[in-house]
């Protein structure tokens, strides 16, 4: 009965706002697309400092950490939510997703400090839950 | 393991306790043993639900209330319930959105299907809350209806907001969440018909029979005005029903108790195969619905036993 229960638990992901960014309008779609997928999506609000985005992961104790930047503040932002979690303890079991305006010259940087993938402008959602759905260890 | 996690709760690990509120919503590994290593660590916390239509102010309330909790060095924690979508099964839970109040913890909960405004599994939660050493712990239901009333068999104290201008004298009358309310609170009380609400709230009271008049209290949770006279509201009413608590607590025990029984039952028909196993029996003459059942419940005891 314990194996089935896992089986059957619900993605949790946070959707989080970093910084001094308010647009919000890609978070709303991609927290939109994950209920959807039938994942339980905690969205944090607008201005968010990294620590607000470390505690709200650990306290919902979630499988993923969506980080939605679109400020071009994400080579100093995006860091120390990684340090952040791995401070926590929780960065190993934690997927984390930047979406927004990254350019290509930043992404592999932020790939290499713990990012699983960063998804730009004219990503499909369904490519966004598949990629979830594939990563979050079960 | 249940006890080392447990034991962890109990040392206020935040993670710990953020793990525990996950395998408590999923009766994952360990469930049964980690409710029953926290429950005799708990009834210290104060317990109160906050509930009222959508848009209320609930969460921006709760958010004030943790600020003002959180200055007289209080340990607050909070768990906002929000619906599930009934087609995908998943949830957008927005209640951070409002909360800046620093310093608590605060955990957002998926309704999952559940209709009476809290989880399933939030009574376990506030167990896991309350074991975890927090003064307060603060319910936030969804945005309920009149119906949404389950939130008196998890909470000490309930209050029910109810927005300025919100109906005339016989929508007040009406049972349900009305009926549960142990403090009201008109809040966005610097709107237009705040007034008219609080006198109509005070004839619903007058017309109430019981050792426990209501408060109706005003706030503005934007500002923070009348939060304070809104938790001394609370605790006079918690200090006040203190036999209304015990009651409380034996109902919540109860509940408890119902759903470990319906849970054990379910458990051993699946382990004798499930309904369909039975449906079969019943069809192969082996008796009627109710005689196989209880074949199956009497069973072999040793292994029901087993963990």
């Amino acid at each position: 009965m314990d194996a089935t229960a896992a089986d059957q638990r619900p993605i949790r992901c946070l959707v989080a706002k970093v910084g001094l960014d308010g647009h919000d309008r890609g978070a709303h779609v991609v927290s939109r697309a994950f209920r959807d997928a039938g994942f339980e999506v905690v969205f944090t609000g607008l201005h968010r400092s990294p620590d607000e985005v470390v505690r709200a992961a650990v306290q919902e104790d979630v499988d993923v950490v969506g980080i939605s930047i679109l400020s071009g503040a994400h080579e100093t932002l995006v860091p120390q939510i990684l340090a952040g979690l791995a401070e926590a303890g929780v960065l190993d079991e934690t997927l984390v997703l930047v979406g927004g305006i990254v350019p290509e010259e930043d992404r592999e940087a932020l790939r290499e400090a713990g990012v699983a993938r960063v998804f730009g402008p004219g990503t499909s959602l369904a490519s966004v839950v598949d990629f979830v759905r594939e990563h979050v260890e079960r | 393991m249940s006890g080392d996690l447990a034991a962890a709760v109990r040392d206020g690990d935040e993670r710990a306790l953020a793990r525990a509120i996950t395998v408590l919503e999923n009766h994952g590994e360990g469930y049964r043993d980690l409710v029953a290593d926290l429950y005799p660590a708990g009834g210290r916390a104060r317990v109160v639900g906050v509930t009222g239509s959508p848009g209320a102010g609930k969460s921006t309330l709760v958010d004030s209330l943790v600020g003002t909790l959180s200055e007289r060095g209080e340990r607050v924690a909070v768990l906002a319930v929000d619906p599930a979508s009934p087609f995908s099964g998943g949830a957008v839970l927005g209640d951070r959105v409002r909360m800046h109040g620093a310093d608590a913890f605060v955990r957002s909960m998926s309704a999952r299907g559940a209709a009476g405004g809290l989880a399933a599994a939030t009574a376990d939660a506030v167990t896991a809350l309350d074991a975890a050493g927090f003064d307060w712990v603060l319910v936030e239901t969804v945005g309920a209806g009149q119906s949404e009333v389950d939130v008196v068999r998890v909470a000490d104290t309930v209050a029910v907001l109810v927005p300025p201008d919100s109906g005339d004298d016989v929508q007040m009358l009406k049972a349900g969440i009305l009926e549960i309310a142990d403090v009201f609170v008109v809040n966005k009380a610097d709107l237009d018909g705040a007034d008219r609400t609080v006198r109509e709230l005070r004839r619903v009271v007058e017309r109430r029979t019981g050792d426990w008049d209501p408060p109706v209290v005003e706030t503005v949770a934007t500002t923070g005005e009348g939060v304070s006279a809104l938790l001394n509201a609370l605790t006079s009413h918690r200090d006040a029903a203190d036999d209304q608590h015990r009651a409380r607590h034996l109902a919540a025990v109860r509940a408890a108790l119902d759903r470990a029984v319906d849970e054990q039952v379910r458990e051993t028909v699946a382990a004798a195969g499930g309904v369909e196993a039975l449906a079969d029996r019943v069809a192969a003459g082996d008796g009627d619905p109710a005689s196989v059942v209880e074949s199956v419940l009497e069973g072999p005891t040793e292994r029901r036993r087993q963990p």
